[in-house]
């Protein structure tokens, strides 16, 4: 589904991504940790198209594709999804009319008519369950005055809504309280399938407890310095990084 | 000959007329303003009200002054520029020249006519020369200039515990009849205790020839009396306005101007309130969207004489390629003012490289025991706000409309006339090329 080879990436003319191997099929939840610096947040915002970063060489690919040259919104369409570590805020626009515009930006591209009324109040009620959030949230300005949990939730929310291929959920256990981290990953858990695959961006083993798993890779100075299976989660959270670092 | 003798010089011209009553209160603030406007002169960015609009480029032209009789024109040809869809009385002026044909007007229950009648009729006369001239600025140029050749514009007088049915349509069309011409319509409103009156304002160029309005429009408001009013500004390139309105307020009283500024080649605002009274309320709201070379100056003056009294304002800018903005906003606060709260702010996002704002806020606070609060923003669109969007599958080019539109939003929930402030909305989306269906 996501195949990425001797990816190279970075601001102006510093390097951060030094050569990125990376292969994410259908079904699989791969975690991506990382000491900070190591560039996890970079390889997520080049994936998701941020115009900051430039890519140097390599290529991406998504079902077989080449994303490198589309917009952020054209692999959005495509079913590429990024849960931001800092979500932005913005004012005036109402979370429920700001993923409606969104799911219609995607059928539009699809050719298809905006979503029905019905349905789409329907797909909220049922995912704000899914999250247990106050539905209050909905009819605010997007993450406008929201706690960072809140924040997270909503995230995960618009997830829920956009049902993605490729989600990338970067950082998104920096600021929850333990609850708000169980309902996250237990939100992520019931939308996982066969069909889609999860990148998990982390520093911390913490949410790997809830959301396992299938490969974890080690992000060392814009490489991946080692690939393992969950148990290297484990390891890493006993050795710290110093360990992988030489 | 330049434009301020040719003025001087029309009005004796405009005394020999004929049609104006030379012995009348107003007649003599006529030549008290005139003999203000000759000492005075058009003011220049000598002048610190003027630093930063200029009004050199349209003082060489050479404009028609006098209204010439009646040019028709079909209700069809301009049924857009009212809203049409709701019931209203109308008063409208066709090259500064009042079309009955095309008005709507009232004497039931509350006067809605025009000055020029209202002034040869004895029980309308006695209201006139008690309010005229009454709040309109002495200073001020420009108004003198006004004030020197009135004689036509709306006459509104709303008796006590009257709450009008309908909003009153002002509409000012220019025809281009005249190559270049100068139109100087002036307004007076009263309402009375506990009364409600809403006027919607639009003046409207139907032709690429010149056009340089300098209007005037004095609102009384007295006890408990709301006035709404609004202003929509989305004239063509060729026209010019100066626009003064003077608002004074007695005890208990709402007033909110409303001004929409979206097209027009240079557009000046200024705006008065003047509190004679307490628990007044004044309104002031307005959303600049400009582009190319266009000008857009709003000039505020909340003046805050008596206790308890507050003021809002809040005005919004969004320009686009050498487009340029002025806002300085005078609030001042007299000693007795105790327990005032008056809040001011302006925010502007420039799109254009080249595009600027020139914001000022000014306080004058004599009182010690008010709240008053200001601020300004000039920002451009917010890049991670951008990406956040796009990632979420949102176009760029609708990610910035939809951005911008909210950042206007907040001043169109003020309009409080339905059809209006879908009028608002839609000239806004195409002023930013957004695809409606918002429903923010």
């Amino acid at each position: 589904m996501l195949h990425i080879t001797n990816l190279h990436a970075g601001i102006e003319d510093r390097e951060i991504l030094k050569g990125i191997n990376l292969e994410v099929k259908p079904g699989e939840v791969h975690a991506i940790m990382g000491p900070n610096g190591s560039g996890k947040s970079t390889l997520s915002s080049v994936i998701a198209g941020n115009e900051t970063y430039e890519v140097m060489d390599g290529e991406i690919e998504f079902q077989d594709e080449s994303i490198l040259e589309l917009a952020p919104d054209e692999r959005a369409h495509k079913g590429i999804f990024m849960s931001f570590q800092y979500p932005v805020e913005i004012p005036g626009v109402s979370t429920t009319n700001f993923i409606k515009t969104a799911i219609n930006s995607k059928r539009k591209a699809q050719g298809l008519d905006d979503i029905p009324a019905k349905d789409m109040l329907k797909m909220i009620r049922e995912k704000s369950q899914l999250l247990d959030m106050d539905r209050k949230f909905l009819s605010r300005s997007l993450n406008e005055g929201f706690s960072g949990g809140e924040k997270k939730r909503n995230e995960i929310f618009q997830m829920a809504m956009l049902e993605p291929r490729l989600a990338i959920l970067d950082e998104t256990d920096s600021g929850l309280d333990i609850d708000a981290l169980k309902i996250v990953a237990n939100g992520v858990n019931k939308l996982r399938n066969e069909n889609n695959a999860v990148i998990v961006i982390t520093h911390y083993q913490r949410l790997l407890e809830y959301i396992v798993p299938d490969f974890v890779h080690v992000l060392h100075d814009g490489k991946i310095v080692k690939s393992g299976g969950k148990e290297l989660a484990h390891e890493l959270e006993d050795k710290g990084y110093d360990w992988l670092k030489n | 000959m330049d434009l301020k003798d040719k003025l001087l010089a029309s009005f004796m011209a405009f005394e020999n007329t004929g049609s104006l009553d030379l012995d009348s209160k107003v007649h003599e603030i006529r030549t008290e303003a005139i003999e203000r406007f000759e000492q005075n002169g058009f003011p220049t960015r000598k002048d610190e009200e003027w630093k930063y609009t200029s009004l050199n480029s349209l003082l060489k032209t050479d404009y028609s002054v006098f209204p010439k009789s009646e040019t028709g024109i079909e209700f069809k040809e301009v049924k857009k520029y009212f809203l049409h869809e709701i019931e209203s009385y109308k008063i409208v002026f066709v090259d500064g020249v009042y079309s009955s044909f095309l008005s709507d007007t009232s004497h039931e229950g509350a006067d809605i006519c025009i000055l020029s009648s209202a002034l040869k009729q004895p029980k309308y006369k006695m209201v006139i020369d008690h309010y005229f001239g009454n709040v309109a600025s002495e200073k001020d140029s420009l108004t003198s200039l006004n004030t020197a050749f009135s004689k036509e514009g709306v006459f509104v007088n709303v008796p006590k515990n009257t709450v009008l049915p309908k909003p009153i349509q002002v509409l000012y069309f220019s025809t281009g009849s005249e190559k270049e011409i100068m139109l100087q319509p002036r307004n007076l409103i009263v309402a009375g205790e506990n009364s409600h009156v809403q006027i919607y304002e639009r003046h409207q160029n139907l032709s690429d020839n010149v056009v340089l309005t300098n209007a005037v429009t004095e609102i009384f408001a007295a006890k408990r009396a709301i006035v709404d009013a609004y202003k929509i500004q989305n004239d063509r390139p060729s026209s010019s306005l100066i626009d003064n309105t003077y608002v004074q307020q007695k005890d208990s009283s709402i007033v909110s101007v409303n001004t929409y500024s979206f097209g027009g080649n240079l557009i000046r605002n200024n705006l008065e309130f003047h509190h004679e009274g307490q628990h007044i309320t004044s309104n002031l709201n307005g959303i600049t969207v400009i582009s190319d070379k266009q000008h857009v100056d709003n000039h505020t003056l909340v003046h805050h004489k008596h206790e308890n009294c507050e003021s809002h304002e809040l005005y919004k800018g969004i320009f686009d390629g050498k487009s340029t903005g002025v806002f300085n906003g005078k609030v001042i606060v007299n000693k007795e003012a105790q327990k005032t709260n008056a809040f001011q702010q302006n925010d502007n996002i420039l799109i254009g490289d080249k595009s600027s704002i020139n914001t000022k806020p000014q306080l004058e606070i004599f009182a010690d025991d008010v709240k008053c609060s200001h601020g300004c923003t000039i920002g451009q669109l917010d890049e991670k706000a951008l990406f956040y969007m796009q990632s979420r599958g949102i176009p760029e080019k609708e990610a910035r409309g939809l951005m911008l539109f909210a950042f206007c939003n907040e001043a169109v929930e003020k309009i409080k006339i339905p059809a209006l402030k879908s009028r608002i909305i839609k000239l806004l989306a195409e002023k930013l090329d957004v695809e409606l269906d918002l429903d923010l």
